[in-house]
C-alpha cells in the first residue's frame, strides 16, 4: 500500500489565454497551399466549377488567420488549464463511468490501419475492419442475450432516440396508431424522457417511492394502458438502486403490446452478471464509450451500441455487418425490410469499436464479471467510509441499504448546518485536484453529488479522494470562508455571476454571438 | 399529573373571502362585501374539526379561550369546558382581539396555542407573542403561505395531541408570510417574510411554507402551457385556477387574466375573469367543463388554498377527477420531497373522491404520475 496523501498544493496552470479569434492577424496563414499547375487544372478542372453556383462562397469565411505554431501553442496552453481524466482521480463525475481506458487500445486506434481508412472504400479492401465490427457484435450478443447489434448511434441519447424510432416504426407497421405513450422513470436519465418526445410520443414519468427509492409500482400500474407504446428505462437508475420490480414492469408493458427498451448507461456494475433479455427487454444499448474503454465526457467520440431481439432486427438502422459464408467475406447489409433508415452517416465510430473489441478480448468472460464485481466492491467501500467519516453527508433513500456501482449522496445536512452548498464543496475539491459533480437536472435529491468509483482505482486512490471530501466538509464547518471562496489555485476563480451559465439570453456559444450580444463590434 | 394548558384562538372571519373570490378578509369592508356575495363563516367548522381530535386527551388538558366565536362556542359544542379568559373589545372582532388573547394566554403560561385562521391571523399572533409560546395553525384562511399551518384541521388536531402527550420533542421556527392583500387584488403576487413562530416539528403534519415560482421556471411554465393548449377540446369551458403556472396558459393565448383569481376560457376566448363561486357555477351550468389547477407554492394543495372559488359544487359540476387537469413545474413537484399532493375542499367525501393517481402535466408532452390525498 502506498502513502495516502492529499495533494493540498495542487495547482492548475493559470494565465489569461485569449480566444483564438482575438489572436487573428489579417494575412497570417498556417500553411500556404501551392497553386494548382495549369496542366493539371486543364485535365481535372478547377474543382470549383463542378459545384452548384449557389453553394460557392461569395466572401471568405470569417476564420481566425493564424500561423501553425501559434495555433499549437494556443491549444497546448489551454490544455494545461483543464482538469483532465489523466490528472485527476476522476470518480467524482458519477454516471460518467470515468474509468481507466487502457493506453494500449490507443495504440491500436492510432494505427494507420485504422486512421487511414475511408468509409467509402470498397468492402473487399476493409475486410479486417468489417471483421472486427462483426465479431464485436457477436461478443455483445453473448453479453446481453440480444440477437443483433447496430453501432450507428453516436452516444447514449442518440441510442435512446434510435430505440424510440424503432418503437415508433414497429407500431406503425402493426397499425397501432393508438400507441402514443412512452413510460419512463423520473430517476432514469433525462434523455429517456426527452428523446421519445422528439419522436412525437407523450411521455409519462414514474416517481420513485419516497421510502425505498424503487420506481413506484402502483404509479406504474396506473400509467400502463392500451396507449402504452413502450418503456424506456434505466436500471439501476442514477441512484444505483437496482429495481426489484423490473421483470414485473416489462411483463406489464408486454401484456398491452408495448416494447421494452433498456438504457444501459449504468451498466458498469452489472455487465457480465445481468443480461437484459433475462429482464424482459426487447432492446437496449451499451455505451461503448465509458463502459468499454473509450473515454467519456467530451473526452472522445461515443458510441451507443444498440442490441435488439430477433423480431426487431428488421427495424435496425442500415447497414449492419454480415458474413457471407459461401464467399467467405464480410459485407455491409442494407437489406432490412423495416429499417428506420440511417441515424448517422456510415457505420459508427470505428475507433470506439476497436477499443471495445480489444477491451473485451483482453478481459474475457470472467474478466468482465470481475470488472462489475470490483466496481461494486469499490463503490460500497467508498460509500461506507463517506457515510461514516464525512461530516454533514447523507444518502438518498437511506432505507434501501445497497447500491450497485455509484451513489447519489446529499449534503443537505451540511447545507442546513453551515449555509454552504454543494457548489461550494465542488469548488473546494478543485483545490485538491479533484472533480466532483452534482446530478442531472432537475435536482430530485437536494444538494446532490454522485460518486462512481469504478473498477479502475486502487484503494489508495479511493482513500485520497475520500480524504479530500472529508477535508472540504470539515472546512465547511470550521473554516467556511476558505470553502466559500474556493477554488484558490485553479485556472478559473469562483464565477460571481452564475446567471451567465443559466440564462440562455446571456449565452454566447459562438464568437459571432458573443460579438452580437456583447456589442464588441 | 398536572393538566396541560392549551389556548384556542379563532379568527371568526378568516377564509370568508375565498369562495366569493375576494382573496382574503383583511378589513371589515371586505367582510361586508363577502357577506353580500354570500360568504358564510367557516372557521368555526374548521376549528371544530381540529378540536374533535383533542377529545381523546380531554381530561389531560385545560382549554383557555376567548368568548363566543373566538373559541368558547365551538369548544363547548365539542364537549370541552373551556376557561374563558376574555372577550372581543367590540361587536366585531379585530386583529387587536387576537393579539390580546395570545398575550393573555402566554401570561397564563399555556403549553400550546392553537389558532384558527390564515396568514393575517398568524401575523397577529407573531406581533403579539413572537417566539414566546409554541403554536399550531389550523388552516382556515384564504391565503396560507406561512409554514405554521398543519396540512388540514385534522392534522392540526393530531399534531397537538402528539405534542401535548410529549411524543414530539423537536420544535421548529417556521416562517410567517403574507401577501400584500391590496396588491394581491390588483394581481401583483408579492409574498413577504414577516417573522417566525415556533411550532412542533413533524413533517407528516406540517407543510412547508409556500414559495412563489421562481423566474427560472418560466420556460417550464411555457412548455406546460403549450401542452395544455394543444390538447384543449372545442366547446369545453376551462375553469383556470390561480397561480403563475396556470395563468401562463392565458398569457400564451394572448388573453387577459387575473393572476390570483379564477378565470374561464371557452374556445380560446376569455369568458369570465376573476370569478367567484356563483359566477363560475352560472357559466358552466349544464355545459361541458374542465378545471385546470396548479398546486400552490411548496405546500402541494391542489384545492382548498387560494382557490376556494372552485368549491365542491364547482368540482362536482365538471364531473370530478376525470375532468381535473393538474399542472405543475418540475421544481414545484420536487420541492414536495415525495409527499403527495393534497386536497382540502372542506367536503371530506369529495376529498376522498378526488384522491388517487393523477397524470400531472409537467412539461411539453410530459406527464408525471403523482398521488393526491385528502389534506
Amino acid at each position: 500500500m502506498g502513502i495516502v496523501k492529499l495533494r493540498k498544493n495542487f495547482h492548475e496552470a493559470k494565465w489569461d489565454e485569449p480566444i483564438i479569434f482575438e489572436l487573428s492577424t489579417p494575412g497570417e496563414r498556417g500553411i500556404l497551399v501551392p497553386q494548382v499547375e495549369k496542366a493539371i487544372e486543364k485535365e481535372v478542372g478547377d474543382g470549383l466549377s463542378d459545384l452548384p453556383p449557389h453553394m460557392i462562397r461569395k466572401e471568405l469565411p470569417k476564420l481566425p488567420e493564424i500561423s501553425q505554431n501559434r495555433i499549437l501553442r494556443h491549444y497546448l496552453r489551454l490544455s494545461q488549464e483543464t482538469l483532465g481524466a489523466d490528472i485527476n482521480i476522476d470518480i467524482g463525475q458519477g454516471t460518467c463511468t470515468m474509468k481507466y481506458s487502457p493506453k494500449i487500445n490507443e495504440v491500436f486506434v492510432r494505427s494507420p490501419k485504422v486512421t487511414e481508412l475511408h468509409p467509402l472504400q470498397d468492402e473487399s479492401t476493409v475486410q479486417g475492419a468489417l471483421e472486427i465490427m462483426y465479431k464485436l457484435d457477436l461478443l455483445l450478443r453473448k453479453l446481453s442475450g440480444f440477437d443483433r447489434f447496430s453501432f450507428q448511434p453516436g452516444g447514449g441519447s442518440h441510442a435512446i432516440f434510435t430505440m424510440a424510432s424503432i418503437i415508433y416504426k414497429y407500431h406503425k407497421i402493426h397499425g397501432n396508431d393508438h400507441k402514443t405513450e412512452i413510460i419512463t422513470t423520473l430517476l432514469s436519465h433525462p434523455s429517456d424522457a426527452a428523446a421519445p418526445k422528439v419522436k412525437g410520443f407523450n411521455v409519462i414519468d414514474i416517481p420513485p417511492d419516497p421510502e425505498t427509492g424503487y420506481p413506484d409500482l402502483e404509479a406504474f400500474k396506473e400509467a400502463v394502458s392500451e396507449r402504452t407504446a413502450g418503456l424506456i428505462i434505466c436500471n439501476p437508475e442514477d441512484t444505483e438502486i437496482f429495481n426489484p420490480y423490473i421483470k414485473e414492469m416489462t411483463e406489464m408493458v408486454h401484456e398491452v403490446g408495448g416494447l421494452c427498451a433498456y438504457d444501459m448507461a449504468n451498466a458498469n456494475g452489472i455487465i457480465g452478471i445481468v443480461r437484459p433479455v433475462d429482464l424482459g427487454f426487447d432492446m437496449g444499448f451499451y455505451n461503448l464509450h465509458k463502459t468499454f474503454s473509450s473515454p467519456h465526457g467530451c473526452g472522445g467520440p461515443g458510441l451507443g451500441a444498440l442490441g435488439v431481439k430477433k423480431e426487431l432486427e428488421p427495424f435496425l438502422p442500415v447497414p449492419v455487418v454480415d458474413y457471407d459464408d459461401k464467399n467467405k467475406r464480410y459485407y455491409l447489409n442494407y437489406d432490412l425490410p423495416y429499417t428506420i433508415g440511417k441515424v448517422r452517416e456510415f457505420y459508427g465510430v470505428f475507433p470506439v469499436v476497436v477499443r471495445a473489441y480489444a477491451w473485451i478480448m483482453s478481459l474475457g468472460e470472467e474478466g468482465i464479471k470481475e470488472v462489475a464485481r470490483v466496481a461494486v466492491l469499490n463503490n460500497n467501500y467508498v460509500m461506507t467510509r463517506i457515510l461514516k467519516e464525512v461530516k454533514g453527508v447523507g444518502i438518498s433513500f437511506p432505507k434501501t441499504k445497497y447500491r450497485v456501482s455509484q451513489v447519489r449522496y446529499t449534503f443537505e445536512k451540511l447545507a442546513k448546518d453551515t449555509g454552504l452548498t454543494i457548489e461550494d464543496i465542488i469548488r473546494r475539491m478543485v483545490d485538491f485536484g479533484f472533480h466532483l459533480w452534482t446530478s442531472h437536472h432537475p435536482w430530485i435529491i437536494p444538494e446532490p453529488f454522485t460518486i462512481e468509483p469504478t473498477e479502475s482505482y486502487s484503494k489508495d486512490d479511493l482513500d485520497e479522494y475520500i480524504e479530500g471530501l472529508k477535508t472540504a466538509a470539515q472546512e465547511a464547518y470550521e473554516k467556511p470562508e476558505i470553502v466559500k471562496n474556493a477554488p484558490h489555485q485553479s485556472a478559473i476563480h469562483k464565477i460571481a455571476d452564475i446567471s451567465m451559465l443559466e440564462d440562455p439570453e446571456k449565452w454566447a456559444p459562438t464568437w459571432r454571438m458573443y460579438l452580437r450580444k456583447y456589442g464588441k463590434k | 399529573m398536572k393538566r396541560k394548558k392549551v389556548g384556542l384562538i379563532i379568527n371568526p372571519i378568516a377564509g370568508m373571502g375565498g369562495r366569493v373570490g375576494l382573496k382574503g378578509t383583511d378589513g371589515w369592508h371586505i367582510v361586508e362585501k363577502a357577506i353580500k356575495l354570500g360568504a358564510k363563516p367557516w372557521s368555526q367548522d374548521r376549528a371544530r374539526r381540529a378540536l374533535k381530535k383533542l377529545l381523546s386527551i380531554k381530561d389531560e388538558i385545560e382549554l383557555l379561550t376567548y368568548q363566543g366565536e373566538m373559541g368558547e362556542k365551538v369548544a363547548i359544542e365539542c364537549g370541552f369546558e373551556p376557561k374563558v379568559i376574555g372577550k372581543p373589545a367590540g361587536p366585531r372582532t379585530t386583529p387587536e382581539d387576537t393579539k390580546q388573547a395570545a398575550k393573555e394566554m402566554v401570561k397564563q403560561g399555556v403549553d400550546l396555542i392553537i389558532f384558527v385562521g390564515g396568514d393575517g391571523t398568524a401575523r397577529d399572533i407573531y406581533d403579539s407573542i413572537g417566539l414566546s409560546a409554541v403554536v399550531i395553525g389550523v388552516p382556515a384562511g384564504v391565503k396560507m403561505y406561512s409554514g405554521v399551518f398543519a396540512s388540514s384541521p385534522e392534522a392540526a388536531g393530531e399534531l397537538a395531541v402528539r405534542y401535548l402527550k410529549g411524543e414530539i420533542k423537536d420544535m421548529m421556527e417556521q416562517e410567517v408570510m403574507d401577501i400584500d392583500e391590496e396588491k394581491f387584488r390588483q394581481g401583483i403576487f408579492s409574498v413577504r417574510l414577516y417573522g417566525y413562530l415556533r411550532i412542533p416539528f413533524d413533517k407528516r403534519y406540517i407543510v412547508g411554507g409556500k414559495s412563489p415560482t421562481s423566474i427560472n421556471e418560466r420556460l417550464n411554465q411555457e412548455a406546460i402551457a403549450v401542452e395544455v393548449i394543444e390538447n384543449m377540446e372545442d366547446n369545453c369551458y376551462y375553469v383556470i385556477g390561480p397561480g403563475t403556472t396556470t395563468k401562463m396558459i392565458l398569457k400564451k393565448l394572448n388573453l387577459d387574466y387575473s393572476l390570483l383569481g379564477v378565470d374561464i376560457i371557452y374556445n380560446g376566448e376569455l369568458v369570465g375573469k376573476d370569478l367567484n363561486e356563483k359566477q363560475i357555477l352560472k357559466i358552466i351550468d349544464g355545459k361541458k367543463a374542465k378545471i385546470i389547477v396548479s398546486p400552490i407554492g411548496g405546500q402541494g394543495y391542489v384545492f382548498g388554498r387560494g382557490n376556494q372559488q372552485i368549491s365542491p359544487e364547482v368540482i362536482r359540476k365538471v364531473g370530478g377527477k376525470p375532468n381535473i387537469i393538474i399542472v405543475a413545474t418540475q421544481r414545484k413537484i420536487i420541492s414536495l420531497r415525495g409527499r403527495p399532493l393534497l386536497v382540502d375542499t372542506n367536503d371530506r367525501k369529495l376529498d376522498e373522491e378526488l384522491s388517487g393517481w393523477y397524470r400531472i402535466v409537467i412539461g411539453y408532452k410530459e406527464g408525471l404520475m403523482y398521488k393526491v390525498v385528502p389534506g
